[in-house]
């Protein structure tokens, strides 16, 4: 939030690769690398064409909402919420992976995303 | 049952002995004279740490402070973690008091969450909860419970009281007897060797035969390297509020005895330190 201009801004460089690497992911030799996540609009958070996605394990739950947050392009100013379970809000810093051996179900991990906090 | 919950008191009000000092890299108008405070360890660094704030804010002029974070030799420290976790994981075997340095510049974007007021340590808090329960019970207890419920267990940390917060946490630590245990044990494990935040896997306190399971059990599976071998030296430490409990003590009991109050078990394995 600081306008200081040293402050690093977001890094460009983490431009997800998640486009690249979207869907039809079978018999490639990541798949064991990457999980299906399915992303669903809750309350006025606009809808996603597209909304399956795969992406790396390892890849942080801050990274996928920056991804989002860009593909729906929200203002800078708009915040993004994810929930799991239609819950809790995982930690910025957790791997998606993490979430889908925990919280995944049929092979895929359901979460949703709206623009103010949706759920306590 | 009393022994027990004398534990949960041990737990509670472990504290661990800090000496805060400002970064060099700070400017300050005079010396900074060093900060010592006794840090709970249940409870989380910006939470605790207003004092450290004021203290040095003293030395300093308005235009040079930025948010306020901290620094353990080298590494940041994410106050999102309980702080005896970061403690156990970055400070276990050195001298006490615990160093740590302080800065309000070059906030470290990349590896620590901001932590504009208490408001997002609540959240974050309510939610590592909730994640808990989803793991320990479908969420079906954190569900039931009211806002001003959810509300208790946040007051109970942030103002250090036991007994407001365990008067609603003990519901969280609830199970069908006849289960012998929750539906799945919310833990975390941390090492300082990797660069993945911490493991986290679905296990159940209890085998399919009905048998407890044991921490032991849970480290053959998800990090069998810090299980002794017999003969040879013991390569890593694991610890749980600064102890090493016994590998055969059953996961159930260390969740309900040991979680912090995120429901979380948190688990530091460190390099075991050689003589």
């Amino acid at each position: 939030m600081s306008d200081n201009a040293e402050s690093p801004t977001e890094n460009q460089k983490d431009e997800p690769s998640i486009q690249h690497n979207v869907t039809e992911h079978a018999g490639s030799p990541d798949e064991k690398k990457k999980i299906d996540i399915l992303l669903k609009a809750v309350g006025d958070a606009p809808i996603m064409k597209t909304k399956k996605w795969a992406v790396e394990r390892g890849r942080t739950v801050q990274s996928l909402a920056q991804f989002i947050s860009r593909f729906l392009k929200l203002e800078p100013s708009e915040q993004l919420f994810i929930y799991v379970n239609q819950s809790f809000s995982p930690s910025p810093d957790q791997e998606v992976g993490v979430l889908f051996e925990c919280f995944g179900s049929d092979g895929k991990l359901v979460l949703h995303y709206c623009k103010s906090q949706a759920w306590g | 049952m009393a022994d027990d919950k004398d534990v949960l008191r041990d737990v509670w009000f472990g504290r661990i002995p800090a000496c805060f000092t400002l970064s060099p890299d700070e400017i300050t108008e005079r010396e900074a004279e060093p900060y010592y405070l006794l840090l709970p360890r249940v409870s989380y660094l910006t939470l605790v740490t207003d004092k450290v704030k004021k203290h040095f804010l003293k030395v300093m002029k308005a235009e040079d402070v930025e948010e306020i974070w901290f620094e353990y030799e080298g590494s940041p420290l994410k106050w999102h973690f309980p702080t005896g976790m970061l403690f156990d994981l970055h400070a276990s075997n050195t001298a006490l008091p615990w160093n740590i340095t302080v800065h309000f510049k070059n906030f470290p974007e990349h590896e620590l969450l901001h932590c504009a007021s208490n408001s997002v340590i609540e959240a974050h808090f309510m939610s590592c909860i909730k994640e808990a329960d989803a793991l320990k019970h479908k969420s079906q207890v954190i569900n039931d419970m009211q806002k001003k419920d959810h509300k208790q267990l946040w007051m109970g940390l942030q103002n250090d009281k036991f007994d407001q917060f365990w008067a609603m946490n003990r519901k969280l630590m609830e199970y069908p007897t006849e289960e012998g245990g929750f539906r799945y044990i919310p833990f975390r494990i941390y090492q300082t060797m990797s660069e993945r935040p911490f493991i986290q896997k679905l296990f159940r306190p209890v085998s399919p035969e009905g048998n407890q399971l044991t921490l032991g059990d849970l480290l053959k599976e998800l990090f069998p390297a810090a299980i002794c071998v017999e003969d040879e030296p013991k390569r890593y430490q694991v610890i749980i509020h600064g102890i090493e409990p016994l590998l055969e003590t059953p996961i159930q009991w260390l969740s309900e005895h040991l979680s912090h109050p995120d429901n979380f078990l948190h688990i530091s394995i460190i390099p075991a330190p050689s003589d």
